[in-house]
């Protein structure tokens, strides 16, 4: 944070404004205001694409406490960017599962292929260039996240064709998540301001589900063993060997309700209040 | 005898629209809750204790018993903070919980809140993963409006607001007082104890801080009733000897088919991979974690070693968050611990020295020691590098940073050898992706 010593230069008046009454909101969720901090810096990356000097000047102001004091929280975590950031942040896990996977080509790929390096962003503004540690889908490595939304196993083809796709404008869809957004736009989510974007996107993934589905094929396979003594045992907990990597099915069966009584694992009497329709 | 799963948790994950309340509610959500409300706090309290429910995050404390911890009576407010910051390499069951089903968490920490006395709770979830926020927001949204949170919940006369807190990037927030000084708007730095948070947490309130998973299991004990709990997991009559209950273990790597597997603590390993197709076609396995990279790696020879707390630390190892990373024969171990130790020289907050300059060094080693550039004497002294951060660190993180290196060591050091001996790394790194060839046809 060098740019602390220059003189921050002042937000327009309605920015001003709109941080101030956001910084209100997100101080009112806390019983104490400091712990705003966090989310209010988030805010400040939604309206500047960064943490800019004047940024931290606003926070402390509006939290009563010195510039220092929150430029040392806005320097110790890796999501608060000290330059404008690219319109969307690519991040390739490299931590050892994912690096192992593939993730180290895929990183070396994508830094070749847009001539940029870790934490450097692309002439034309719209991609910045990370590399990530784990970011908890390692069921799906290797995983790359393009402002926080799941990319899941890319390969160095995949990756370079997505990119190209952000730079010419388009709009990749995330394998798990809603539609893309902006990294402004990201960051006034994280900021704790909902974008209405929440019922977009699967509920899972394969790997997700992974377990459930082979629970539905066994729990289907033992009713299909009481029901008919003359079946011998043949179906038994055969999903998903010898299928290669992972078998690629998302919610098959829809809304087959297994809980309650069709389900050992479960065998709690359905809840008295119920909704009638989905 | 085929494994049998058990998915609780992850029981409405494949219906349409899951993360909603309407969908959670048709499969018996929020009836957890109606159950608690019928009982006292310290009923509740005493209920979870019964379950033997143990932390689901790492370290597998007892939850009830920390719920009873917490000072009652006091002029201090209570709170609650659900640790929703997955960030322990190889770990991935909070956030695919979260996503997928989000009132679940909600419910168990409504549940908590009652039980400790709490009127303000949080869930400080990682920043980097917008989707999980987005659902998080909308879930605790939706329970407001139902009224299972705000005043008067239920009509039980128990009030309680539900803040989501979202990180900022940093592994050491999942360490709980890094945690709290990060909720309280600082730099994630672990805390001195004592004081525990029980008594000085958040703002130096009496806190409890629980896991995901562990809060997201409260309401199904609600529900189906200790008994059904403590008749899955293990059994042994030493209640520190064994482990109740069900919980998700997480596979992936060099599989046939990586996920989330919900399924009786203490499973084995061999169980799980007969199950799931085995280690990837034409390969054979070659180490693995129990629980994240911060648990110390395990090979074959430990496939039988049943996933449960007191099973895995008779191996030499921790059960941790259940994170089951399988690598294959062609992963070389020195990268990938490298590479974990490289994480933890990032991650290191800087705070205590054993830490901040052990790891920078050990970094230092690994990575001559990868490019052939180093000899035996160096794995002496990365032994001696942990040795000195082991048990001299301020919080758990230094102690995890050296559990790859010294379990490598004990199992693979003449891979280590092979390196300095060829000036080099012996292995492919192509033919360990998971775009390469399918028989991995690898060139020595």
């Amino acid at each position: 944070m060098t740019e602390l010593s220059s003189t921050p230069t002042a937000f327009a008046p309605e920015v001003r404004e709109r941080l101030v009454a956001g910084a209100a909101e997100i101080i009112a969720r806390y019983p104490r205001s400091r712990s705003a901090l966090l989310s209010m810096l988030h805010l400040v990356q939604a309206e500047e694409g960064y943490v800019s000097p004047h940024g931290i000047e606003l926070c402390a102001e509006l939290l009563d406490i010195t510039a220092a004091e929150v430029a040392s929280v806005a320097t110790f975590y890796t999501m608060y960017k000290r330059r404008p950031n690219g319109e969307y942040s690519v991040g390739v896990c490299t931590n050892t599962l994912c690096a192992v996977m593939g993730g180290d080509q895929i990183f070396a790929a994508l830094k070749e292929h847009l001539g940029i390096g870790h934490d450097e962003t692309t002439e034309d503004g719209k991609v910045t260039l990370e590399h990530l540690e784990c970011n908890a889908a390692c069921d799906y490595a290797p995983v790359l996240m393009v402002n926080w939304e799941f990319f899941d196993n890319q390969t160095p083809e995949s990756a370079t064709q997505l990119v190209d796709d952000l730079r010419a404008g388009e709009q990749p869809a995330p394998t798990r998540g809603a539609s893309l957004c902006t990294f402004k736009q990201v960051s006034r989510v994280l900021a704790g301001f909902p974008d209405g974007r929440a019922d977009e996107g699967p509920s899972a993934g394969p790997a997700t589900l992974a377990g459930l589905m082979i629970h539905r094929e066994q729990t289907s396979a033992g009713k299909r063993r009481r029901s008919d003594e003359t079946t011998s045992r043949s179906s038994s907990g055969s999903g998903g060997s010898g299928t290669g990597y992972g078998a690629q099915g998302g919610p098959s069966e829809s809304d087959s309700v297994s809980t309650a009584e069709s389900d050992d694992a479960n065998p709690t009497p359905p809840a008295t209040e119920k909704d009638g329709e989905a | 005898m085929t494994l049998e799963l058990t998915p609780v948790l992850s029981r409405t994950w494949d219906q349409d629209r899951s993360w909603t309340r309407k969908v959670y509610e048709r499969h018996d959500g929020y009836a957890g809750l109606k159950e608690a409300l019928k009982k006292s706090p310290d009923q509740v309290t005493q209920l979870v204790k019964d379950s033997e429910l143990r932390g689901r995050g790492g370290a597998g404390f007892p939850t009830g018993m920390k719920w009873g911890f917490i000072p009652q009576g006091g002029d201090k407010p209570v709170y609650l903070v659900v640790n929703a910051d997955e960030s322990e390499p190889g770990t991935c069951k909070d956030i695919p919980l979260m996503m997928a089903n989000p009132h679940e968490l909600v419910e168990g920490a409504v549940i908590a809140s009652y039980a400790i006395r709490a009127a303000h709770a949080f869930i400080y979830v990682r920043g980097e993963v917008v989707h999980v926020l987005r659902r998080l927001q909308a879930a605790v949204a939706e329970a407001y409006s139902a009224g299972y949170l705000g005043k008067d919940i239920l009509g039980s006369g128990y009030d309680l607001e539900l803040t989501v807190h979202a990180g900022a990037g940093a592994y050491i927030c999942g360490e709980e007082t890094a945690l709290l000084d990060s909720l309280e708007g600082r730099r994630g730095q672990p805390r001195l104890r004592p004081p525990f948070p029980a008594v000085a947490g958040l703002y130096a309130s009496p806190t409890v801080i629980n896991n995901v998973e562990s809060i997201a299991s409260v309401p199904s004990i609600l529900r189906n009733g200790v008994d059904w709990f403590t008749a899955q997991g293990t059994d042994n009559d030493n209640p520190k000897l064994r482990s109740k209950g069900f919980t998700l273990y997480s596979l992936s790597g060099h599989v046939a088919r990586p996920g989330q597997y919900e399924a009786p603590m203490g499973i084995t390993l061999r169980e799980l991979l007969d199950l799931t197709g085995g280690v990837r076609e034409g390969h054979e396995l070659k180490f693995w974690t129990p629980g994240g990279s911060s648990t110390p790696i395990l090979t074959a020879e430990h496939l039988d070693v049943p996933l449960s707390y007191e099973g895995i630390a008779s191996a030499g190892s921790m059960l941790g968050t259940k994170a089951l990373q399988v690598f294959d024969e062609t992963t070389c171990v020195v990268r990938a611990v490298l590479r974990w130790t490289e994480f933890y020289a990032h991650e290191s907050c800087g705070k205590c020295t054993p830490c901040r300059d052990g790891t920078f060094w050990l970094v230092q080693i690994l990575r001559r020691l990868e490019h052939g550039k180093a000899y035996e004497e160096a794995l002496e002294k990365l032994l001696d590098i942990s040795d000195n951060i082991l048990g001299r660190s301020f919080c758990a993180l230094g102690d995890g940073a050296t559990s790859p290196i010294t379990s490598s060591l004990e199992y693979f050091r003449d891979e280590y050898v092979d390196h300095f001996r060829q000036g080099g790394c012996p292995f492919d790194p192509a033919a360990s992706t998971l775009f390469a060839m399918p028989t991995g046809a690898r060139s020595r």
